[in-house]
């Protein structure tokens, strides 16, 4: 964790947020110009050339401390602190405008890359930080990001989604040949793609498909909601092998038979969401995840479980947001002669946020903890989940009811909020804690 | 280092509690239901075990271990509070009115725990305490209360009405809450230590009840009831700085207690429901959407999200009090979560179970009586959202009323 903590040593510095605002907004043309069809090819993946080492290499459980701690540790508390700086110094201000322009700044991304979220997740024997497995870490990071935008902490943790996956679940290859290039000064643009367009999507049975023919798999199927789909080097797809299950296949771009669509939505705008249509790409054999069916399998499921931890970290974050941003509004708003938050129905729907938010990110927490330390945490992920899902939700209307009319309009970010929140529960993979 | 599980030096605790419950609470369950206002004996034998486990190092299922320890170390700890809690857990998830008529694990020996001086501990210690702050005229509004106290030499004389008093009449003490002083307010409200069979000190009625029948539900008069004036718990002086901040102290450690009830009770419900529903079939899958999952499952799930997220808040809160952090906050939260939650899922449960979840063939229908009182005594919902809300938002009652 030392490196991954000098790292964010010099971004607390000031220097890196000091350069923001000096580039302008640079919108990527193919928005505004592939809104109908997939008519752009995916960009050219750059030549992943990493050593092979010895064998995979696993971050090994964190160990169990016995005791009931909501502590942070010390290292954790330094990773919060200037993931926090960076939400409230470079990623609000930006929300308004990338929401905009649904782009992130890449200046941004690239701050974020320096954060070092990425590579604390990487085992040091692969050039990244990582001592032990970092779930509840990367919960409050996630958190943190999401506080400032959530849209802009999708587009920024992205790319940690697949070097996690290939941390958990990779074979000495591939981690090999992808990781290193995690750890660099200018990383890959990855992302981990399981959703699909269709209603009542369940990631357990994905309609994309990975067909073994010789030497490797073919993958068909159009992937939804990927963001940064259009700049996209590197991918995880979740794809069906028939008689075996879904399974996780690492995917460089192929420019000649994957086809991208923006796939601008609700929120979220500003990760830059596309569609990926696959047309039979080629993959080597080597590039499923899992060294067996049942491995692999398993590993997707793990997989759909811990994205799925991360969008409650997320909801948490964007949650914390709403509740800061009305607790002022309501005490400075003045009807019928003093202040709204001397009215009841006002008051508790403001205790209401904080209970429920605090339920949301215990839950996720605790499942966290549990999946960091090897333990079962299917039940407490579904928990936390359902929470998020409903009291996310609950959270992102009440933000801009609160504010009345006011809500309703651009001026203020709770409409923003409103929009992003609805992703818990819709998103499927995209982020991996 | 964030753990959220129950601590390990606690688990044979929770067994041992469990095990209690399982074989003398729930087993007297629907006999001390049907049989209101009767003493439940078999509980003489069980209180003397809860004291021998509270003596064995202060770990007890009752009310008596929430007391903040002075210490300036500040590693994490995991303490009474925390496994007060998680006993009482287990014991409602036996009987939630069986616990409350545990001898010497009133809400009044938590009140002596948390302000009680080391003289006042030493000499109520071991004995059965109620807790009596409801009045007919006043409820929530604990500072509207008229029963007044006046110094007389080494005697404070009381005269007033107590209601709602729980274990009134079974318990040996009575700590009363009485003002000093009813201009100034909430700063002269004080409780003292009232023993049965002082003169002046009597017993009206007990009350019939929706759930919670075996615990006994008394209402006293008051008639210049002298009180030594060392009965007095806490700073006898009135301190309008300090205001109320004496006697509301209590809260901030029993209500994470009536919280553990809520979730206990909770608990059984859920079990039973799961048992009921998957013998009927029903499968839950977590991993499953909850779109693609029987409405039945999907209802069921949600109840278990609310039953956490209810249990994880409580922790938090007997934890910060174990760690000597102000906890009133969370204190709130948790009792407001855990008493809506605890009323939402036996009813719920009920529904879920259809008629075997209405008949008194099941406990089902005694659980979806018993919940609605752990969101009204001990700080209403209502109340709890007003403390909440006045905390988050900086405003004091005569602003945010």
């Amino acid at each position: 964790m030392a490196r991954g903590l000098r790292v964010l040593n010099r971004l607390a510095g000031g220097t890196l947020l000091d350069r923001l605002g000096v580039r302008k907004q640079s919108e990527r043309a193919i928005y505004h110009a592939s809104r109908t069809g997939f008519g752009v090819a995916a960009a050219a993946a750059r030549s992943f050339k990493g050593s092979k080492p010895n064998g995979a290499k696993r971050l090994p459980n964190v160990g169990d401390p016995g005791l009931f701690d909501l502590t942070p540790s010390e290292d954790q508390a330094m990773l919060q602190d200037a993931a926090q700086r960076f939400a409230d110094e470079a990623l609000r201000p930006a929300a308004a405008d990338a929401n905009e322009a649904s782009t992130a700044d890449q200046a941004l991304l690239d701050m974020a890359n320096e954060l070092g979220i990425a590579i604390l997740g990487i085992p040091e024997e692969l050039g990244g930080a990582g001592t032990e497995r970092s779930t509840v870490t990367n919960v409050l990071v996630a958190e943190a990001l999401a506080h400032g935008d959530m849209g802009l902490a999708f587009a920024c943790l992205a790319p940690s989604a697949v070097s996690n996956a290939l941390v958990l679940w990779g074979n000495a290859e591939q981690q090999g040949t992808y990781l290193p290039a995690f750890t660099e000064e200018s990383s890959p643009v990855a992302a981990l793609a399981l959703a699909e367009p269709t209603p009542l999507f369940d990631p357990m049975t994905p309609a994309t498909t990975a067909t073994p023919v010789d030497g490797g798999w073919t993958l068909s199927g159009i992937k939804s909601l990927v963001p940064n789909a259009a700049s996209c080097e590197l991918l995880i797809v979740g794809a069906m092998v028939e008689g075996e299950g879904p399974a996780l296949f690492v995917v460089e771009s192929d420019p000649a038979r994957m086809k991208i669509a923006a796939d601008p939505a609700m929120g979220l705008r500003a990760a830059a969401t596309g569609q990926i249509r696959f047309d039979e790409v080629v993959v080597p054999a080597s590039a499923r995840l899992g060294a067996s069916a049942e491995a692999a399998t398993a590993a997707y499921r793990e997989c759909v479980r811990l994205s799925r931890l991360a969008w409650c970290a997320m909801a948490a974050g964007t949650g914390k947001a709403v509740l800061d941003y009305v607790i002022p509004y309501v005490n400075d708003r003045q009807a019928f002669g003093e202040p709204i938050s001397h009215r009841q129905s006002v008051a508790f729907m403001v205790a209401n946020i904080a209970i429920e938010l605090e339920s949301m990110r215990l839950t996720t927490l605790r499942a966290a903890s549990l999946a960091e330390q090897g333990k079962p945490y299917a039940r407490e992920a579904a928990i936390a989940r359902r929470l998020c899902v409903d009291k996310g939700m609950q959270i992102g209307s009440d933000g801009v009811q609160l504010l009345g009319g006011h809500g309703f309009t651009k001026e203020y970010p709770v409409e923003r909020w409103y929009r992003d929140l609805r992703a818990i529960g819709v998103m499927e993979g995209g982020l991996l804690v | 280092m964030i753990n959220l599980e129950v601590p390990k030096k606690f688990t044979g605790l929770v067994r041992q509690a469990h095990q209690v419950s399982k074989e003398v609470l729930r087993a007297n369950s629907r006999k001390y239901d049907l049989a209101e206002h009767a003493y439940p004996k078999e509980l003489d034998m069980l209180a003397a075990l809860v004291d021998g486990m509270n003596d064995g190092g202060g770990q007890g299922a009752g009310a008596a271990g929430v007391r903040r320890d002075k210490s300036d170390d500040t590693s994490n700890k995991n303490g009474s509070n925390l496994s007060t809690a998680l006993g009482v857990i287990e014991m409602c998830w036996g009987d939630v009115g069986l616990l409350l008529s545990m001898p010497r694990q009133g809400l009044g020996n938590s009140a002596i725990a948390s302000v009680a001086d080391d003289e006042q501990l030493e000499r109520f210690g071991g004995r059965w305490a109620a807790m009596a702050i409801t009045e007919p005229g006043c409820g929530s509004d604990s500072a509207a209360i008229r029963t007044t106290a006046v110094k007389d030499g080494d005697h404070y004389i009381l005269n007033g009405e107590k209601i709602y008093v729980t274990a009134g009449d079974r318990a040996d003490l009575v700590v009363v809450w009485a003002t000093l002083d009813k201009s100034v307010g909430r700063a002269a409200i004080k409780s003292f230590v009232v023993e049965k069979g002082t003169p002046g000190f009597e017993l009206v009625r007990l009350e019939k009840k929706l759930g919670i029948k075996s615990s006994d539900t008394a209402a006293f008069v008051l008639k210049d009831c002298r009180v030594p004036a060392e009965n007095l718990l806490g700073d006898a002086t009135v301190n309008v700085e300090k205001g109320f901040a004496g006697v509301m102290q209590t809260f901030d450690n029993t209500r994470p207690l009536v919280a553990a009830m809520a979730i206990g009770l909770a608990r059984a419900a859920i079990e039973q429901t799961r048992s009921l529903l998957e013998e009927a079939g029903v499968e839950i899958d977590y991993d499953q959407l909850a779109t693609k999952q029987t409405a039945a499952a999907a209802e069921f799930i949600r109840m278990e999200a609310d039953y956490e997220a209810a249990r994880l808040l409580m922790m938090e809160a007997a934890w910060m009090a174990d760690n000597r952090k102000p906890n009133s906050l969370q204190a709130s939260m948790a009792k407001a979560k855990a008493g809506r939650a605890c009323v939402d899922i036996t009813l719920k449960c009920v529904e879920l179970c259809g008629n075997l979840g209405y008949t008194e063939n099941s406990l089902l229908e005694k659980w979806a009586r018993d919940s609605k009182i752990l969101d009204i005594f001990e700080g209403t919902q209502q109340i709890q959202q007003l403390i909440v809300a006045r905390r988050l938002l900086g405003k004091s009652s005569a602003e945010l009323k």
